[in-house]
């Protein structure tokens, strides 16, 4: 679904990524983790092109989407993003956060958005919110929130954004539960997280990234379990104590 | 008892002899409606301005790095340093000598003093609203426009639905200060010879060589005006501040 070659990017003088190949497949469920700095958060937003790479090639179902003859906002639309900061729309209620999207991008009707977002804030366990505003929830519910409102967009695939992050130690655990149902129903996934345990039990493929390269990447079981490179073994053993 | 009485006959006469004789108050009305006018009018090409020359400079300052296309980054290069010259200039000269030029030299053909001095205040103010407008839109958290665009919007589509909104709701304050601003800055059309309500307050004390009644009733006109305006704004920010509650 994704094939990414060579892919480079700096900042200024700044060499973040230093050429990252990688092929995402549809259903998979990839895990990036790294030290802060290792340029795993870049990469991921380089996919939807957040981040527009200096160098390299990034393809979508075979379309070049770092090509300026691609609608890059067409791209966007299969791709759902989930930011560790959540960035819900604060002057809108949560509906018209969820709802937003889905009606003015794809046209869908406001009574059809609207039974939609329920259904799926019903998965979230959050109907009752749907006339509150962002400011009115807790950390742990507006990030719920937030894959709602990529999911109303019907996308092939969710890119996450450290989504656990900026939520009190709480709350990690509502958010982690969202996305494993998420990838339990066969969501194409790309994680940049620090919850190794989240790594471990959900991702199908981990990818431990470090100065801008892919260090190693295999199975949750060889990375966790039997880990090839001694920085792989370094960054593991610091993270789990 | 005879003094207070006396004190106040000459009040009374003193009234009479400004805003009734000769019907010496159609001056300040004519003079208020004039002034109302040029306040509308430069308060719509303020506002249009200012949107205009913000987002262009608010783009410039976004999203150059990122622009791709060599002649779309060129010409938006000279729309950015044209908005910069112009907020400059207008922000860094007085106002009456920016109502004089256009009144005596550029538009010195026309006899429309109004639109004239109406061109000259919105001119000006669309300088200070475009300030307004880009810190507010600078203002807004990144992340804003990240979501917006990750969910599939443009440069525009985001604007609209996703910053706008919230910026004219941090800006409104800051902006009703400009209008009250702008309604007492058209005081100065006289000089484009204008009759507002200033000149016609000024012109009935020239003819009745009794200052304080014109004088204290413009002021008291200006006052209830700019009271009006603040209850509306509040109003307003009230009603935007909803999803604030918690």
């Amino acid at each position: 679904m994704i094939t990414v070659k060579n892919l480079q990017k700096s900042f200024n003088n700044l060499h973040v990524l230093r050429g990252i190949d990688q092929h995402i497949g549809k259903g998979d469920k990839v895990v990036l983790i790294g030290p802060s700095g290792s340029g795993k958060t870049t990469f991921l937003r380089c996919l939807n092109l957040l981040e527009v790479p200096t160098g390299g090639s990034i393809c979508f179902h075979g379309q070049e989407i770092t090509d300026a003859k691609c609608d890059i906002n067409k791209v966007r639309m299969q791709m759902g993003m989930v930011f560790q900061q959540f960035n819900l729309f604060p002057h809108l209620t949560i509906m018209d956060n969820i709802t937003l999207g889905p009606r003015k991008l794809l046209g869908v009707s406001k009574a059809d958005a609207e039974e939609q977002a329920m259904k799926l804030l019903a998965r979230v366990g959050l109907q009752e919110k749907a006339r509150n505003y962002p400011r009115q929830l807790s950390g742990g519910q507006q990030q719920r929130i937030a894959i709602v409102r990529a999911l109303a967009m019907n996308p092939e695939v969710m890119l996450f954004d450290e989504p656990t992050s900026a939520l009190d130690p709480e709350m990690v655990g509502e958010v982690l539960d969202v996305m494993k149902q998420l990838a339990e129903d066969g969501m194409t996934m790309v994680v940049v997280t620090h919850e190794m345990g989240f790594a471990r039990e959900v991702a199908d493929h981990v990818i431990f990234m470090d100065e801008g390269v892919i260090v190693e990447q295999g199975p949750p079981e060889q990375i966790f379990g039997n880990p090839q490179q001694q920085r792989t073994r370094d960054f593991l053993r610091k993270v789990l104590k | 008892m005879e003094g207070i009485l006396a004190w106040f006959e000459s009040i009374k006469a003193d009234f009479i002899l400004n805003f009734i004789t000769k019907d010496r108050w159609l001056l300040l009305a004519k003079g208020l409606g004039n002034t109302l006018l040029m306040t509308v009018y430069a308060l719509l090409i303020g506002v249009v301005i200012g949107i205009v020359i913000a987002v262009i400079r608010s783009t410039w300052d976004l999203n150059s790095s990122r622009m791709k296309n060599p002649v779309g980054k060129f010409i938006f290069s000279i729309l950015n340093k044209i908005a910069v010259i112009y907020t400059t200039v207008l922000r860094g000269t007085p106002m009456v000598i920016q109502l004089l030029i256009l009144y005596y030299v550029v538009f010195a053909w026309s006899s429309e003093g109004l639109l004239v001095a109406s061109l000259s205040f919105g001119l000006n103010s669309g300088a200070y609203v475009a300030e307004i407008f880009r810190g507010g839109i600078m203002s807004i958290d990144k992340g804003q426009f990240e979501a917006g665009n990750s969910l599939g919007f443009n440069y525009i589509q985001t604007m609209w639905y996703i910053i706008a909104p919230q910026m004219f709701k941090n800006v409104l304050p800051t902006l009703a200060n400009e209008f009250i601003v702008l309604l007492k800055e058209t005081s100065i059309a006289g000089y484009a010879t204008v009759n507002d309500l200033t000149y016609a307050g000024n012109r009935i004390r020239g003819v009745t060589y009794s200052p304080f009644m014109p004088l204290i009733a413009v002021a008291l006109i200006y006052l209830g005006l700019v009271m009006i305006l603040t209850h509306f704004v509040g109003k307003l920010e009230r009603r935007l501040r909803q999803s604030d509650n918690r």
